[in-house]
């Protein structure tokens, strides 16, 4: 045990340093500093969909919608409310996590498949409006016209928009905390109640414990998490579009969440890189890139369905 | 304004029968093996771009009937081969994996026949319109809806009077007993599967005719018949057909008043329904929820 946990903060320390330092090594492997913004994002979001999907153990394939809401959200804040990017971010989480949370309300006696098909059908509402609200929305072109604003602290100002590096570490300290809040929620009573529900609903149920409360509450947590990514990827584009609600977003996040392991808290930022990475070299090969991803999707289903973490994980314990 | 509205409810109606074909394909397979086929759109597209590839051997009509059934044998080889390794897993996992294979199929279409839109050729008679007073009623689309009617019909007796259609049936309530009893399980799902597939072949040919091919076209139309089957209830073919109707209509009706919101009318309706009566107009309490 006391082994395991010091490999355990082993880990935790490569993971910061492997992030931290990413704007320096990104460079030397052919990469590039926005790329690196891309992984955390997206790890982010995949994150908090695993909140719900591997840790509740509930079913959600369409959480494109409430990344997409942040996006949204936080590129209108900007355009027509004022010019603040902390603004931003919390209006744009806020459409997606109020949203997300009563929606929640509507399904969360669902479950199984029929969760799955009501998210999915669900997750579809926001993009028609994106896509058919031409006047605000700017319809399928996207919403253009806005753009991050440079973070003032008093009488000190980082420059996030011209330069990437500043982003990159803005974004790690947005992750970082998200994330870091997430872990915690992870261990404290309420997760552990989560767990409990994941592995068996019934006996939980038969402990008195409020399962549909419970679920509501992970699932509007899970939407809060995902719309600020979502934020976060709008201040990274300057831009957003009806692809960031649309459902085969929602696969993707639950495909890097699969492939990196639902069962290990840093799994989906594993599955984010590697997919985010493959998806950026294969589109700059070949115009076929939609087949090799959904390539991707069958071999993780059918010979990695544990993950990658989750893999290494088991060979350890056996 | 009689005008309009008789148009656009029999143009609903003719929608709406539509998404039933495809709905009560995806629905026999999630019934029966619990898999939300998320490639279903993707068979619909096969079977599409078959009827255009065969309309030249076989004419229309040969090409009715041969692509719906090499699309369901397609659908098989996939299922033996993919999708019979997932059953009794977590549904998480058919459902990336059909995820997948609607990516692979687009483009495949894409890839062989181009992104261009082609059309299934129908014989001429069936082109010409009803009368000049109906005439947005043309022979092609009361063809369709007999095709559906008779697709239907034919689906439900067969579920309700053949051993095999009985067997699904049992093998939806309680696949567990039914398999004690006797049954190959895995080819009664596999000939389900099958079965689900031909009709999304079907659907494919006639949309083609209608509607002219492109590989994008399955994706488009499957969610609205994951609304269909929700608003119908889980697990009930009836309320599939029920619900495939009502959310045609709908879209039909709202497309009179207010054009912009008929896309977004159908997730109105399941809505709506998922607040008054959780378990769809048709749906049974417990099950499949």
């Amino acid at each position: 045990m006391n082994a395991g946990g010091r490999t355990n903060r082993l880990v935790l320390a490569a993971i910061w340093v492997v992030l931290l330092a990413a704007p320096f090594w990104l460079n030397l492997v052919g990469g590039y500093t926005a790329l690196g913004s891309r992984v955390l994002v997206l790890g982010l979001a995949a994150m908090s969909l695993n909140f719900l999907l591997g840790f509740t153990g509930v079913l959600s394939f369409g959480h494109a919608a409430w990344f997409g809401l942040g996006a949204y959200g936080a590129g209108l804040a900007l355009k027509f409310v004022a010019l603040s990017t902390p603004l931003a971010m919390l209006l744009g989480t806020l459409t997606g996590g109020i949203a997300g949370a009563l929606l929640g309300a509507l399904i969360v006696h669902r479950r199984g498949i029929y969760f799955a098909m009501v998210t999915i059908a669900f997750g579809q509402v926001f993009y028609y409006i994106a896509y058919r609200w031409n006047s605000l929305t700017g319809g399928d072109d996207g919403l253009r016209g806005f753009s991050r604003q440079p973070l003032a602290f008093g009488p000190m100002r980082v420059d996030i928009l011209n330069n990437s590096t500043l982003f990159y570490y803005f974004v790690l300290v947005c992750f970082a905390v998200a994330v870091g809040i997430m872990a915690l929620l992870l261990r404290s009573p309420f997760g552990r109640t989560m767990l409990a529900i994941r592995e068996n609903e019934r006996r939980a149920r038969f402990l008195g414990i409020p399962i549909e409360l419970h679920i509501w509450i992970a699932f509007a947590l899970s939407c809060v998490f995902i719309s600020f990514s979502g934020t976060l990827y709008a201040l990274l584009n300057n831009f957003a579009d009806p692809n960031n609600l649309y459902y085969s977003l929602s696969g993707d996040l639950v495909i890097m969440a699969v492939m990196g392991g639902m069962r290990v808290f840093w799994g989906p930022l594993l599955g984010a890189a590697v997919f985010v990475v493959l998806q950026d070299y294969v589109s700059s090969l070949t115009t076929n890139w939609m087949s090799f991803i959904g390539l991707l999707f069958v071999l993780v289903v059918l010979f990695f369905p544990r993950g990658l973490l989750g893999m290494l994980r088991q060979r350890r314990v056996a | 304004m009689t005008q309009l509205l008789l148009f656009n409810v029999t143009n609903g109606l003719i929608i709406g029968a539509f998404y039933v074909l495809m709905a009560l394909g995806l629905s026999l397979i999630i019934n029966l093996s619990g898999v939300i086929n998320f490639a279903h759109g993707g068979f619909l597209v096969i079977g599409g771009y078959l009827a255009y590839a065969l309309t030249p051997a076989l004419g229309f009509w040969g090409a009715l009937l041969v692509a719906p059934l090499l699309t369901a044998v397609i659908g098989l080889v996939v299922e033996r081969l993919l999708i019979r390794r997932l059953y009794g897993r977590d549904p998480l996992y058919s459902l990336l994996l059909t995820f997948g294979l609607a990516f692979m199929i687009e483009d495949g279409t894409r890839f062989i026949w181009g992104a261009q839109g082609l059309p299934v050729t129908v014989p001429d008679f069936l082109n010409q319109p009803l009368s000049a007073s109906l005439f947005f009623i043309t022979g092609y689309r009361l063809f369709m809806v007999a095709v559906v009617a008779v697709a239907v019909a034919a689906l439900f007796l067969l579920l309700r009077y053949t051993r095999v259609g009985i067997r699904i049936r049992a093998g939806t309530l309680d696949l567990e007993t039914v398999s004690t009893l006797g049954v190959n399980v895995g080819r009664l799902r596999s000939l389900n599967f099958a079965a689900g597939i031909f009709l999304a072949g079907l659907s494919g040919v006639l949309a083609g005719g209608q509607l002219g091919l492109d590989p994008t076209m399955g994706a488009g139309l499957l969610m609205p018949s994951f609304i269909a089957i929700i608003v119908g209830g889980v697990g009930s073919l009836p309320g599939t057909l029920v619900g495939g109707l009502l959310i045609g209509v709908a879209a039909g009706v709202t497309a009179v008043f207010f054009p912009s919101a008929s896309d977004a009318v159908m997730y109105v309706l399941m809505a709506v329904v998922l607040l008054l009566r959780p378990r769809g107009l048709m749906g049974e309490e417990g099950l499949m929820t």
